[in-house]
């Protein structure tokens, strides 16, 4: 959230140990979203209502009066969940530092008949709306993934709609939702409370089952309170993704200084709690996104926060690289381990794209099959990041075009499969289609964000994002390379490529 | 008198074959092992570690969780004894690494799987499980084929596996 000057970051924290466990709320605040400053735990178990845990929660400025954050307590040893306050100790404190959970009207929310009472939580921002304040909390009836929505003219005493906003089957329990408001023209944020014509609605889910988030596009019919996707947006698994990689319990927020909505994720790590234990931490949050509705109105687009450039230091450009299969070409000058690429790839023909299967439909399935080794016709084309010198280890970021009966299918890879020579890591495949019309454009862009062991990808100007984290053994600090590479039979031209080094911010 | 002591005393024997040849009265409960470990790699290994112990006939599905993270406690305290007295006769680099990946099993591992059973958040469970279960495989391959804790890293990896696709039920 934004206040007074502060922008406030709250997250699930382990005071003890780099496992999830003695769940606080950490907090850390600042005033450009990329230097940090830790403050003491804001939330932590000290109340009845939340003695068994402080899981996540959301929260809402409420105009005139301040802050105020919602948050799930488990209640029992029975794993009871229920929704719970807090407020500023003191407004006046420019860090918010203190937080106090007030007896009164506290817990806000508990189950009520017909909800699981061990599955209720994450109560989502508020949005205020034909007199009352309204938000949604997760959960779910056995596979049916529900938000359950409650009302409130105080904001302290609620009551359940009749109705959840929305469920979907099949999905499980959802976690973290989030919903709010989108405009259908331009990259403008909203606020959390505006509805109109001129808006859509976003209502996003982290499935538990799956260990990722799916994003559905639709109608809030604010006269009934509920929430109706477009009939172009699948809800559940096959449905789109804010990123199709490491990327979870995510969170969007309205910042008004700038008028944008920015979406936080967090990526846990891949490699051994062994590891984790080693080097004393585990977890990181992904870069700040901003957020607004493609102009095509089907999905979102995500591009990192213009704050980051801040850190651009050295820069290396290049134009007008012709590739052909085999090549690959390095950027020198930059420290590659640390930096920030940019770069636009363009094709002549389209002609020589190899078929697409039909039941191809899983992404990553398919980037496992056809990894950046495996030539093709219109790619594989990209970028070969955290790469050691002779390429014993490298993260290939890249695209490859399909030929199906009336279209072209576009595949973003980042492939971890290459990454490290450790054989203790998780290395997946991650990967996504990308929704370009590749009639009106023989372009593709792609911008990744390489830090050690993160890299994180913005496909065709943020349209498909993947984010990876990697171990590499040899490609570490200066002995990384960034490379860009074609491995398809159609030549390649990189159009342009702007890479920097990148200073190191002031974190946690 | 005497036919109805003698029909009295049939009966019973009778009672008594018949329930002697019966299974275990408690069969709602011993469903619940059987199903729950039906759902795992290791059908046998699951019923016989969940019934040894005490508890386990009346816990619900997060109870068997909880009595597996323990019997994976059990396992690495087999393992971590192992390794103390391999280190004494016969030290090697990667029996040391085999206890740095021991110590994150007691230190992380199994905490995590605990506290997420107990408080109900199945997810963090699986993933304790899942990384005991690469910890004890890492501790085996490397010895490269000659590996004296090959009986315990088998038994850590079962066990552990067992805990993961129960935390996975939960889900």
């Amino acid at each position: 959230m934004h206040y007074n000057g502060y922008y406030h970051l709250f997250y699930q924290y382990n005071p003890k140990g780099s496992v999830w466990g003695n769940i606080v709320w950490a907090h850390s605040v600042s005033k450009d979203l990329i230097n940090w400053k830790a403050l003491e735990p804001a939330i932590y178990p000290s109340k009845p209502f939340d003695k068994f845990g402080c899981w996540s929660g959301s929260a809402t400025i409420i105009p005139g009066k301040g802050p105020v954050i919602l948050y799930t307590g488990i209640v029992d040893a029975n794993k009871t969940q229920v929704q719970c306050y807090a407020v500023p100790e003191d407004l006046s404190d420019p860090f918010l530092t203190k937080w106090i959970k007030p007896d009164e009207y506290n817990p806000i929310v508990v189950a009520g008949p017909g909800v699981n009472r061990t599955d209720f939580r994450d109560p989502t921002t508020a949005w205020f709306e034909d007199g009352h304040w309204k938000i949604l909390v997760g959960s779910r009836r056995k596979h049916r993934g529900i938000a359950y929505l409650y009302r409130s003219r105080d904001f302290k005493k609620w009551i359940r709609a009749k109705h959840p906003i929305h469920t979907a089957a099949g999905t499980g329990m959802w976690e973290c939702p989030d919903f709010y408001p989108v405009s259908m023209k331009g990259t403008m944020g909203l606020d959390t409370s505006v509805v109109g014509n001129h808006v859509k609605h976003v209502l996003k889910n982290s499935l538990d089952e799956t260990r990722f988030e799916y994003y559905t596009l639709g109608t809030y019919f604010t006269n009934i309170d509920r929430y109706i996707p477009d009939n172009t947006s699948v809800d559940g698994w096959g449905g789109l993704r804010y990123d199709y990689g490491n990327f979870y319990a995510s969170k969007s927020f309205f910042d008004p200084t700038m008028n944008r909505r920015i979406l936080w994720g967090w990526a846990n790590e891949s490699d051994t709690k062994e590891d984790d234990i080693h080097k004393g931490w585990a977890g990181i949050q992904a870069i700040p996104r901003t957020l607004w509705l493609d102009p095509g109105g089907r999905q979102l687009i995500q591009w990192p926060i213009e704050e980051l450039n801040s850190l651009r230091d050295k820069e290396v450009e290049m134009s007008n690289l012709k590739l052909v299969k085999g090549d690959y070409v390095e950027v020198k000058g930059i420290t590659a381990a640390q930096a920030d690429v940019e770069v636009t790839f363009s094709f002549s023909s389209l002609n020589e794209a190899e078929a697409f299967d039909l039941s191809w439909v899983n992404a990553e399935d398919l980037c496992g099959k056809k990894g950046s080794n495996i030539q093709g016709g219109v790619g594989p084309f990209g970028i070969l990041t955290l790469a050691s010198k002779n390429l014993e280890e490298f993260t290939p970021v890249f695209f490859r075009i399909f030929k199906a009966s009336n279209k072209h299918v576009v595949l973003l890879c980042s492939d971890a499969r290459s990454s490290s020579l450790k054989s203790e890591l998780y290395k997946p495949s991650f990967a996504g289609f990308v929704d370009v019309d590749l009639s009106t454009t023989k372009k593709l862009s792609l911008r990744s964000l390489i830090d050690h062991s993160v890299v994180e990808s913005f496909g065709a100007g943020g349209k498909t994002n993947i984010l990876s984290r990697v171990y590499p053994e040899l490609a570490v600090a200066d002995q990384a390379h960034l490379f860009v590479f074609n491995n398809g039979t159609v030549p390649i031209v990189v159009e342009n490529l702007r890479s920097w080094s990148m200073k190191s911010a002031v974190i946690n | 008198m005497t036919n109805l002591k003698t029909t009295t005393t049939l009966f019973f024997f009778l009672f008594l074959i018949v329930m002697t040849s019966l299974p275990s009265i408690t069969l709602c409960d011993e469903k619940l092992i059987e199903s729950t470990c039906r759902q795992t790699p290791n059908f046998n290994l699951c019923v016989q570690s969940l019934k040894s112990f005490p508890g386990s006939a009346t816990a619900d599905v997060r109870g068997l969780g909880l009595i597996m993270v323990k019997v994976m406690q059990s396992k690495a305290n087999d393992a971590i004894n192992k390794i103390r007295e391999l280190q004494r006769s016969a030290p090697s680099p990667a029996l040391t690494s085999c206890a740095s990946k021991y110590n994150a099993i007691v230190v992380g591992d199994i905490p995590e799987a605990n506290e997420a059973f107990s408080k109900g958040m199945p997810k963090f469970a699986e993933n304790g499980a899942n990384d005991a279960a690469n910890e004890a495989t890492f501790c085996e391959n490397g010895f490269n084929g000659r590996s004296p804790l090959t009986q315990q890293n088998n038994a850590m990896r079962d066990v552990a596996a067992i805990t993961a696709a129960i935390a996975r039920q939960l889900l």
